[in-house]
């Protein structure tokens, strides 16, 4: 048995998960509802993604659990033949977290959107990335709150035109993963719906990391916000302005690799020509430096309105004690230093008497 | 010199000072006394928001009052016959609460001319003859304390500190109480500290001999044991029966309990409590906020535990719309208000029942929740078992609705033994439910049991039982999203059925009437047991004649309700709030239900209610 089928050997986050006995394909993790996306809609590629990246995890299906809030996106758990929870608006980590911390054999998954988890939501959303409990994060980041039909969400560009904001939004927005970061996420990583590889990859890393992680998906709403993202997706300017982040690597792009990131004024990032600067200036991408400070300059790079110079891939992924684990290890502790709990003598207490 | 020794059937003592002068503590431990040496007992604590309001001001005062008999009683008195007044506030804030000829000890030694004018005393009302219709002892405690602990290498302010044990200790000599749980307990208190524990047995023993020496004191009393029913007993406050409650819940379940939890009191101590039981299974998160606290009760109850959430009126504010969640994916999950004074922060340690109509009606949608309710704090126990029980068999959300009063007021609990209390077990889904025409079998997470309406409850690691649930209208039985209007009727309807059917699953509504003639029923739910139980017994000393019932499922209600009030000319409602249960009589069952409200923060005084029982009796 290969070790994607038998799930164990790169996923220690998956360690206590029952695996899979036979080899899984795409359509096991297929469920039997229709999808009911726009046509066009970035969610369907990711949905694809993540039916074909789930097998490779080799977990028995029914230990796998989606959770989601409300919204386009958060519909994801219907179309996956799992466990699934399509929840209320914001509060899928608050769920997923109850789930997970009183179940460790199960693989937690949440979906949400970027009004689901940064509007209402931020205050979960913050708060499981600080305790770091085994949950994996998938933020639809579409710029936009598609289900309520095209208002602007937290993560639009100040100045945004849309129905509720005639004039323009006046918001300036959050940047998902500076936000994560500033959380203390033990792993933030950024993907884009249209590159499956690529979010296949990040995938990959999230599973295999243990504790929270936060992926952030640039997810294409063809109907509100066509095009947010299309920068990063038009075979002429791509290359020139992704930022592929591999660990251990010097942090170079453009369709040659001639552009690096290095070190600018005030410590802040910068982009410059290799051939200026040279090789040494460029920098060495470190995802798992416990200091968050490159790892947020990452996230501070380019424009997000422009999307100029924006990376993608895993920003940060460090060891940090996982929540849960920690609960079950006092739980534990507990029961061999009390025993095992007798509850006659709990309800009796020590102050008794008696009456015949 | 032997001094007189009285008997007395009951006495109501009411310890007042500082919110510094630890009025709680010496409460609690002359109520520890208390039940050890055998009366029957009920408490009321009654304290400050704020940790520590200003000193030696009227809004800082706390006090702790204490009924004990030598007979079964029903509340923590009316009124003092004994008050403890630390200083001018205390005496200030509740002098007006003591019946003329009641006993007052106060600290001397606090009655300053700057403590006095502080609280608006012009003169001295140790002086001035303003309590000349009470029994004055007028003691220099702080003096005294410090003197007995003179020998002790503390510093001044600590020896004052032990100046409530002196108290404690004249009390304990007043009453014939027994001291060594007294002494024990300050010896484990003060463990790492024991020139500070030693100081405290000092001053505790220097004012039980004071009161043995003092002529100031010619008579003390004793309050024979209570014939209560015979068993094993232990002092219990509400929170904590509520708490061993949950643990035993899940014990009788056989699950794992898992509270999602916020801070907010007086719900606070029940996070506290189970936190410590972890030995039982019992997980405790204290999450970001409230929402996230029934969210993550709600998670693991998916996951096959009992979730749990306990909180206040505000908190369940924050969590209604989870509560919708739950009734829409039919998990069971527990709802724990400890109600307080509202609307809004209201008043945080003060009791109220007026979160009825929030926890009956408090959704978006048709949501059906049952509700359950304590009636004394060791009833707080049997409630929460009884919440679980109805929540693991419906798969529903429930509510419990405690109070300030049961949750800090205690009283002697007859132990029940553990093999008395019910089965809550109930079985996980493990096999598909549906056979299709071509003979494959699927799982139906909708599907419901023909006799409870619940449905399977399937949880994540059970193979071929993979399904979806969620907030959106799902279809009858199959359970995927449906749109459909008629199954929509259907579903709001079947959901509320479900609910409504737990009436044949609950005690029938029992009245007390003793002659069985009475034309005046008084009905109340939670908290206002206490009282209304002492007033009928009042009412009924005098030859009147007055039936009482107590509800204790609110939703729904008991099969014989309707029975059981058109069985009477008159109904009264006495509720601490402004007429919620009579509302819901008076919605449904068209009975012309009178509403007695107060809203004072305090439970009803029992002759209050009496007057109101005869006036109605008196009217019919
Ligand atoms: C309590 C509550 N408030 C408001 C809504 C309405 N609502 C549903 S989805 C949504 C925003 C969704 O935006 P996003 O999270 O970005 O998801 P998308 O649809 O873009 O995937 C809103 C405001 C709701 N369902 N619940
Ligand atoms: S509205 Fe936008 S996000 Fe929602 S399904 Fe349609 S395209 Fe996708
Ligand atoms: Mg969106």
């Amino acid at each position: 048995m290969s070790e994607s089928a038998n799930g164990a050997g790169g996923f220690p986050s998956l360690a206590l998960i029952p695996k899979a006995d036979a080899k899984q394909s795409m359509k096991d993790f297929k469920s039997d509802q229709e999808v009911r996306w726009c046509p066009g809609c970035g969610d369907y590629a990711i949905l694809a993604a993540v039916q074909g990246f789930l097998p490779e995890l080799g977990l028995r299906k029914e230990n796998v659990v989606w959770i989601s809030g409300i919204g386009c996106s958060s519909r994801f758990p219907y179309y996956l033949n799992t466990y699934g929870m399509h929840s209320i608006h914001g509060r899928a980590p608050a769920i997923a977290t109850g789930l997970a911390t009183s179940r460790e054999d199960l693989s937690v998954w949440v979906v949400t959107g970027d009004g689901d988890a940064l509007s209402i939501g931020g205050n979960h959303l913050i708060h499981a990335l600080r305790r770091n409990v085994n949950l994996k994060i998938l933020l639809f980041n579409n710029r936009i709150y598609g289900l309520t039909k095209g208002q602007y969400s937290p993560t639009s560009e100040t100045g945004k035109i849309t129905k509720s904001t005639p004039m323009g939004s006046l918001d300036h927005p959050f940047n998902p993963l500076s936000v994560a970061i500033g959380a203390e996420a033990s792993f933030v990583a950024r993907s884009i719906d249209s590159d499956r590889k690529h979010l296949t990859s990040v995938l990959r890393a999230a599973a295999a990391h243990e504790g929270t992680a936060l992926v952030e998906i640039y997810q294409n709403c063809n109907i509100f916000n066509d095009g947010a993202f299309e920068q990063l997706k038009d075979p002429a300017q791509r290359d020139d302005v992704t930022i592929r982040l591999e660990h251990g690597q010097p942090i170079r792009f453009g369709a040659e690799g001639q552009y690096g990131v290095i070190r600018g004024a005030h410590g802040a990032l910068d982009v410059a020509e290799v051939a200026k600067v040279g090789e040494d200036a460029v920098l060495v991408h470190d995802a798992h430096a416990d200091n968050p400070e490159l790892a947020f300059a990452l996230t501070r790079l380019g424009d997000l309105t422009s999307n100029t110079h924006t990376p993608i891939g895993v920003f940060r992924d460090i060891a940090r004690p996982v929540y849960d684990r920690l609960m079950s290890a006092q739980m534990a502790e507990a029961a061999t230093k009390q025993g095992p709990g007798d509850l006659a003598s709990l309800i009796r207490g020590n102050d008794t008497w008696s009456i015949d | 010199m032997t001094k007189q020794v009285k008997q007395l059937d009951r006495v109501v003592i009411r310890f007042a000072g500082d919110s510094g002068d630890g009025m709680q503590l010496t409460g609690d431990r002359f109520t520890s006394e208390t039940a050890t040496f055998g009366n029957d007992l009920s408490t009321l604590p009654n304290f400050p928001a704020e940790i520590r309001a200003p000193a030696g001001t009227l809004p800082g005062v706390s006090s702790f009052q204490l009924h004990f008999a030598d007979h079964d009683i029903l509340t923590p008195g009316d009124a003092p016959t004994v008050l403890v007044a630390m200083n001018p506030a205390a005496l200030k804030a509740n002098i007006r609460d003591l019946p003329r000829g009641a006993e007052i000890i106060v600290n001397t030694d606090e009655f300053s001319k700057r403590a006095m004018a502080k609280v608006g005393y012009p003169t001295s009302p140790l002086e001035d003859g303003s309590l000349d219709a009470y029994n004055v002892h007028a003691i220099p405690l702080t003096t005294l304390t410090v003197g007995a602990l003179a020998e002790f290498e503390i510093s001044k302010k600590d020896a004052e500190r032990a100046k409530n044990m002196f108290a404690l200790g004249l009390l304990s000599w007043l009453y014939h109480r027994p001291t060594e749980a007294t002494v024990d307990f300050l010896r484990r208190k003060f463990a790492k500290l024991p020139v500070i524990a030693e100081a405290n047995v000092a001053a505790f023993k220097a004012g039980w001999n004071f009161g043995e020496t003092t002529d100031d004191f010619a008579v003390s009393y004793e309050v024979a044991p209570a014939k209560l029913p015979s068993g094993t007993y232990r002092n219990i406050t509400g929170n904590l029966a509520l708490s061993y409650g949950l643990v035993a819940a899940g014990q009788l379940a056989d699950l794992p309990v898992y509270l999602g939890s916020y801070p907010i009191t007086p719900a606070s101590d029940i996070l506290h409590e189970l936190a410590k039981h972890k030995n039982f299974g019992v997980r405790t998160f204290q999450a970001e906020d409230e929402i996230a606290g029934i969210g993550a009760a709600l998670g693991a109850s998916f996951g096959g535990a009992l979730g749990v959430t306990t909180t206040s009126g505000p908190g369940v504010a924050l969590k209604s719309e989870t509560i919708g969640l739950a009734v829409s994916l039919e998990l069971p999950l527990l709802i724990v208000d400890v109600q307080r004074g509202g609307p809004s922060t209201g008043l945080p340690t003060k009791t109220e029942q007026s979160d009825l109509l929030q926890a009956m009606f408090g959704r978006n949608g048709e949501a059906p929740v049952p509700i359950v309710a304590p009636q004394t704090p060791s009833d707080c126990f049997a409630a929460a078992v009884e919440a679980a029980r109805i929540a693991l068999k419906y798969r529903t959300p429930v509510f419990l609705l405690s109070d300030g009063y049961l949750a800090n007021g205690s009283e002697p609990w007859r132990l029940p033994e553990t093999s008395e209390l019910p089965d809550l077990r109930v079985a996980f889904a493990t096999e598909p439910n549906q056979e299709n025409a071509d003979g494959t079998k699927e799982f139906w997470p909708y599907k419901r049991d023909p006799e409870t309406l619940a449905r399977p409850w399937a949880v994540p690691g059970t193979p071929g039982l993979e399904h979806r649930i969620g907030g959106i209208e799902k279809a009858d039985g199959i359970g995927s999203i449906s749109y459909d209007p008629a199954n929509h009727d259907l579903m709001v309807r079947t959901r509320q059925a479900k609910v409504d059917g737990i009436a044949k699953d609950i005690d029938p509504l029992w009245v007390d009437d003793a002659t069985g003639d009475a034309k005046v029923l008084v009905i109340g739910w939670g908290s206002t047991y206490g009282p209304i139980a002492a007033a009928v017994r009042r009412v009924r000393a005098a030859g009147g004649k007055v039936a009482q019932a107590h509800l204790r499922h609110l939703n729904p209600f008991p099969a014989n309700t309707a029975e059981v009030l058109r069985s009477y000319d008159k109904v009264i409602v006495p509720e601490m709030n402004l007429g919620q249960l009579a509302l819901l009589l008076r919605g449904r069952f068209l009975v012309d239900a009178m509403s007695y409200n107060q809203v004072r923060g305090l439970p009803f005084k029992s002759e209050e209610l009496a007057h109101v029982i005869r006036e109605v009796i008196e009217s019919v």
